[in-house]
């Protein structure tokens, strides 16, 4: 997992509810067998004119009313959002997607569950502020070309420059996850014996839970 | 919230007994209450997680959630241990390349269950899979299902389908469980009293590793359905109200627990639509108690214990239901008896009104983001503020997918269409069964038949045309009366416009060409 420690970076906005998973990487692009690739199909039904396929290699016909297609947000790092941001489909390839493009952190005023998890478990940073924050953090983009945020992970804040715009929770856990790079399965492995002593006191108890589930290898 | 600061203790907001909450309220609150006190570092707990601390009652979300804890963090995080893994080629291909990557095997092969399902070809399976990247996809799966000795259902197996009614059907679903899938409808099989939720590919990756999550409890909301529906009115009307009424974020951070004299009622099959749609409130899980419904169910299913192991289960199996002075985070209540078939206008499954309505007008909204993402969606959907729903014309009907794929769901809509054309307007209409069982099963009670002599495709097994990745999508432009479960923009397919419905109300649309008041045809 990619570290997160801070982040300063260009903000660019996107002013739109419950912008779910399917908008953020169309189902065509679910067919690959590989992490990496979903870059430049990030929200490709609003960013291109053209319908696009996976693998094809034909030039594509950008969106320019898009915002991430603006020159002045070209570069951008951190995606301003509305609330319920990433809901429906848990396809973790909405947040692959997002970190190929080059956005590290998303502010909103709330996320969808497993969007928010599967985010947190490749270094992209949600972080949750008050509506009324980010209300004005809409505005405030909008009005200045450039408008840049820093995100200090380890500070829990978010700051314009000098000034603080707000602070942020996140569970004690993810955030030395976060810091540190940390695998939760390296993590989970280091307890295999507590997890064994789990099991053999379960299957003492609830012995069918450990039957097969059928099929055939 | 903007006071919300990490490491300060903050006494909840809310109290344990929240009465009946408008939809706006309920956004409010969960706003509220949302990730910052949820996500904070402190030791935080609810008010109602404190009463239930005190009582000993626990709600069922509590005594699964205990049941399954191998060890608990000092942030509440938890080393929750998972019982079953449902498997599909979608969202594991990566995650078995990780355990190859760092030469890691699988923790518990028997405890994992494989079927592909959203690419699968629902015609002409004897020439196999055209589509070269679809092709690729499940063969991984089957390699994979090879090189780590997963079980799998093959795609020429009877017991191929949606991994959320194969799971169950084959009894591979238990109550007291804990089930995880690479996919967000395993909220699915909280119809069963089992905890189970959707999860990512690096989980996936986890799951298979260690046979465990990292995991935060989730709050508790129980939705109580009371009174008979109308006849023409089920679950998925039943689901698509409860979407209307908490809103899509109502649920997020809480598990749902559906009760209620209208939920005791239900058929399993009627459980799963309605645990389904949970998550399209926002709520991970779904949860409905364990009653004589669901050993009924489960009675005599391949994977479902056998003999005094039976017994055994269905003795602890009955104590998974929500002690009768349990507390919940938040109550909703909902009375049935009066509701209409619902039908979707927009492009999130919360905008839904019933049949007898019409599609609102954007300007009566107060909220400008609200007011924005309502005045986009109408656009998309091509719809006129105003417009009766009853007026609005379809041009392919889809029956199938997770939500409404079941046995229970074909006879419904066979019973509209019994003796009746779909209507010349109709270009396209599939009738898509969940597995190869159900499938099976319509065809000996001549479900098929009925479909195919009234102008229906009949289809082999597979997700479809719910979320297009195989070669069953709309054209762009196209609107389509669909049981599934998402009506976003796109989603089945690029530029198609989808309208929810529950099977009867599909089969009914397909008929007429139109939508339609069931009640008045039944």
């Amino acid at each position: 997992m990619q570290r997160f420690e801070k982040e300063t970076g260009l903000v660019v906005p996107l002013d739109r509810l419950n912008v779910d998973t399917d908008a953020i990487i169309p189902k065509q692009f679910l067919k690959a067998v590989a992490r990496t690739g979903f870059g430049a199909n990030l929200f490709d039904n609003w960013r291109y004119l053209d319908h696009g396929e996976p693998g094809q290699e034909t030039p594509r016909t950008p969106n320019p009313d898009f915002v991430l297609n603006k020159p002045r947000y070209q570069g951008a790092s951190i995606l301003l959002a509305r609330g319920n941001f990433g809901c429906g489909s848990s396809r973790e390839h909405a947040p692959w997607a997002l970190l190929e493009y080059g956005i590290r952190a998303i502010v909103a005023p709330s996320f969808a569950d497993i969007f928010h998890n599967n985010s947190l478990k490749n270094g992209l940073l949600p972080v949750v502020l008050p509506e009324t924050v980010i209300d004005r953090l809409f505005q405030a983009v909008e009005a200045h070309v450039g408008y840049s945020l820093t995100i200090d992970l380890r500070g829990q804040r978010v700051f314009a420059g000098d000034e603080e715009i707000g602070a942020f929770a996140i569970d004690a856990f993810r955030k030395e996850c976060l810091l540190e790079g940390l695998d939760d399965i390296g993590w989970t492995l280091a307890r295999e014996a507590e997890i064994r002593d789990y099991e053999a006191r379960r299957r003492n108890e609830a012995p069918w839970l450990f039957q097969s589930a059928g099929g055939h290898s | 919230m903007g006071q919300a600061r990490p490491g300060r203790y903050q006494w909840p907001l809310l109290s344990a007994t929240d009465a009946v909450l408008s939809r706006r309220e309920t956004l409010a609150k969960t706003g509220a209450r949302g990730r910052i006190i949820l996500a904070s570092a402190a030791p935080l707990r609810t008010m109602a997680h404190f009463i239930r601390l005190i009582s000993m009652a626990k709600t069922l979300y509590d005594k699964l959630w205990a049941s399954h804890v191998v060890r608990e963090l000092d942030d509440g995080t938890c080393l929750l241990y998972i019982d079953r893994h449902l498997v599909h080629e979608v969202t594991s291909p990566q995650a078995f390349a990780g355990l190859r990557t760092r030469d890691r095997g699988v923790w518990r092969t028997d405890a994992n269950l494989a079927v592909a399902d959203h690419n699968v070809p629902t015609r002409d399976r004897a020439l196999g899979i055209t589509d070269a990247t679809s092709r690729r996809q499940i063969e991984t799966l089957e390699q994979n299902c090879r090189d780590f000795h997963v079980p799998l259902f093959a795609m020429n197996d009877v017991r191929q389908g949606i991994v959320h009614v194969t799971g169950p059907e084959q009894g591979a679903t238990l109550p007291g469980m804990t089930i995880v899938c690479g996919d967000s409808h395993t909220s699915t099989h909280g119809a069963f009293g089992a905890l189970a939720h959707g999860i990512g590919t690096s989980e996936v990756e986890q799951v298979l590793a260690t046979q465990c999550l990292l995991q935060k409890r989730s709050r508790t909301m129980r939705v109580r359905l009371e009174g008979t529906p109308p006849p023409g009115v089920g679950a998925k009307d039943m689901a698509l109200a409860v979407i209307g009424r908490l809103g899509t974020a109502g649920g997020t951070g809480y598990a749902i627990e559906f009760a209620g004299s209208a939920v005791r009622a239900l058929s399993m099959e009627g459980r799963m639509t309605l645990c389904n749609m949970a998550i399209e409130a926002g709520a991970r899980a779904g949860l409905v108690a364990v009653d004589d419904t669901t050993i009924n169910y489960l009675a005599g299913r391949p994977f479902a214990p056998k003999g005094a192991l039976w017994e055994r289960a269905v003795a602890a199996w009955r104590d998974c239901v929500s002690d009768a002075d349990a507390r919940f985070d938040q109550e909703c209540e909902i009375d049935v008896s009066a509701l209409a078939p619902q039908v979707t206008y927009g492009t999130s499954p919360e905008m839904v009104v019933s049949i007898e309505g019409r599609v609102p007008d954007p300007a009566n909204e107060q909220d400008p983001a609200r007011r924005e993402a309502m005045s986009a969606a109408l656009a998309y959907m091509d719809l006129r503020p105003g417009t009766a729903m009853t007026d609005i014309a379809v041009d392919v009907v889809f029956i199938g997918s997770c939500t409404n794929a079941r046995i229970e769901d074909l006879r419904a809509a066979a019973a509209m269409v019994a003796g009746h054309k779909i209507a010349p307007g109709v270009r396209r209409a599939l009738v898509v069964p969940g597995s190869g069982l159900v499938k099976r099963a319509a065809e000996a009670e001549g479900l098929n038949r009925i479909f195919t002599d009234a102008g229906f495709e009949w289809r082999e097994p597979g997700c479809s045309m719910c979320l297009a990745m195989n070669a069953d999508r709309l054209e762009s432009g196209e609107r389509c009366a669909s049981t599934s479960n998402r009506n976003f923009e796109g989603r089945q397919g690029q530029g198609g416009r989808t309208h929810l419905v529950s099977p009867q109300m599909a089969a009914a649309a397909a008929i007429a060409g139109h939508f339609v008041d069931i009640r008045h045809d039944l």
